[in-house]
């Protein structure tokens, strides 16, 4: 599997690694706040981490996370600026957890594990990865909050927020267990034959 | 005096900032194994929500809003905040090495805690006075600790139960959260 795949997959930030779920429940109300969001962090997370890749010689290893976070804030600033004057309206919506984009953990732990010990192009790919993880999730949970809200508008309240989300992510388990073992069915049915 | 009362009580209970706002959620299912981890960790984040509450309501008031670099107010105050949780835990570490002992790795997640900055940003967007800013912090800080000595004392219940296996883990604490959210949700309306 490359990197862009393992990123977005097998080591999915909201689903796998429960990483950055304050975002994830809180703007996923609608899927319209839950793509701005997504678009958000991916821009911090990508510019931060090939900066950080690029500066990885320089920083010195004591104090390389003050350092990280600071890189962190400033691509938060500048999207935070960057929406205020583009997107006002959905800004308004979200903009306090477009804020705090700055201490997301998966950010940091995308920067920490791989941007600071890699190069460029692994870089790149692993934030894109992350990223379009990040963003099936908080999608895939906007539309599922949305849709529910029809029948049942508890979903879009913050109960609801929680409920889906531990509903959706024993789904998810349910797909991972079923996947399992129809590989190692796969396996034992060759076995005989060998 | 009322009004600071209905702000503590309101960042509390009605608009809980781990249940009902969404911050702090990460410390908030990490620390919450059992009840002895999730006392020490309350007591740290509200005493780093305040500190962190004060020095930013000074730098925002004197240096930012003064000579006009508002716009520096994201950088500003995860500086202040990271000076203040290392600053808390020299202190910690000199007062009761026992305390630091007990706090260990958590103490330096402070900074990462999403809460803190939340009620930092909150207070000063909503321009709150110096003391309404102070209760505001406190209340988040108590409604930390109430939404997480709860859960920790529930999941130390469920831990031993026969949970089916799609809903091991995360996906029942989850669940678990939304349920004590709804309980939450109860207090809507209290105070107006």
């Amino acid at each position: 599997m490359n990197r862009f795949a393992q990123a977005a997959v097998a080591r999915n930030p909201a689903a796998v690694q429960l990483l950055g779920l304050c975002p994830l429940l809180a703007v996923s109300n609608t899927v319209a706040n839950a793509l701005g969001l997504a678009i958000a962090s991916t821009v911090v997370l990508t510019g931060s981490a090939v900066l950080v890749s690029a500066i990885r010689k320089l920083v010195p290893e004591d104090v390389r996370l003050p350092c990280f976070v600071l890189v962190i804030a400033t691509f938060t600033t500048l999207v935070n600026l960057a929406m205020e004057a583009y997107a006002f309206d959905l800004y308004q919506r979200i903009a306090l957890f477009v804020q705090i984009i700055v201490t997301n953990c998966m950010i940091l732990a995308r920067i920490e594990q791989v941007a600071s010990k890699e190069g460029l192009g692994r870089t790149l790919l692993d934030a894109l990865g992350t990223s379009a993880g990040f963003a099936a999730a908080i999608l895939v949970l906007g539309a599922a909050r949305e849709a529910l809200t029809l029948g049942f508008p508890l979903a879009a309240l913050p109960p609801g927020a929680f409920l889906v989300a531990g509903l959706l992510l024993a789904g998810v388990n349910v797909l991972g267990a079923r996947r399992r073992r129809a590989r190692e069915g796969a396996t034992a049915a060759r076995l005989p034959r060998a | 005096m009322t009004e600071l009362l209905l702000i503590l009580l309101s960042a509390a209970l009605v608009n809980n900032f781990v249940l009902v706002q969404f911050l702090g959620l990460c410390p908030f299912v990490g620390s919450s194994g059992r009840v002895e981890t999730a006392v020490p960790m309350t007591l740290a984040t509200m005493f780093v929500l305040s500190v962190a509450a004060l020095g930013t309501y000074f730098v925002n008031r004197y240096l930012l809003v003064a000579f006009e670099v508002e716009y520096l107010r994201i950088i500003a105050f995860i500086v202040i905040i990271a000076a203040t949780v290392q600053f808390t835990e020299m202190f910690v570490r000199a007062a009761s090495p026992v305390l630091h002992r007990m706090l260990g790795i958590y103490l330096p997640l402070i900074t990462t805690n999403c809460a803190v900055l939340g009620v930092t940003l909150i207070a000063v967007s909503e321009g709150l006075s110096l003391p309404r800013t102070l209760f505001l912090a406190l209340g988040a800080g108590l409604g930390f600790g109430v939404a997480i000595v709860a859960f920790a004392a529930l999941r130390e219940r469920i831990a031993d139960d026969a949970v089916p296996e799609p809903f091991r883990g995360p996906p029942l604490a989850l669940v678990t959260v939304g349920f004590m959210a709804l309980a939450f949700y109860g207090f809507k309306g209290l105070g107006g």
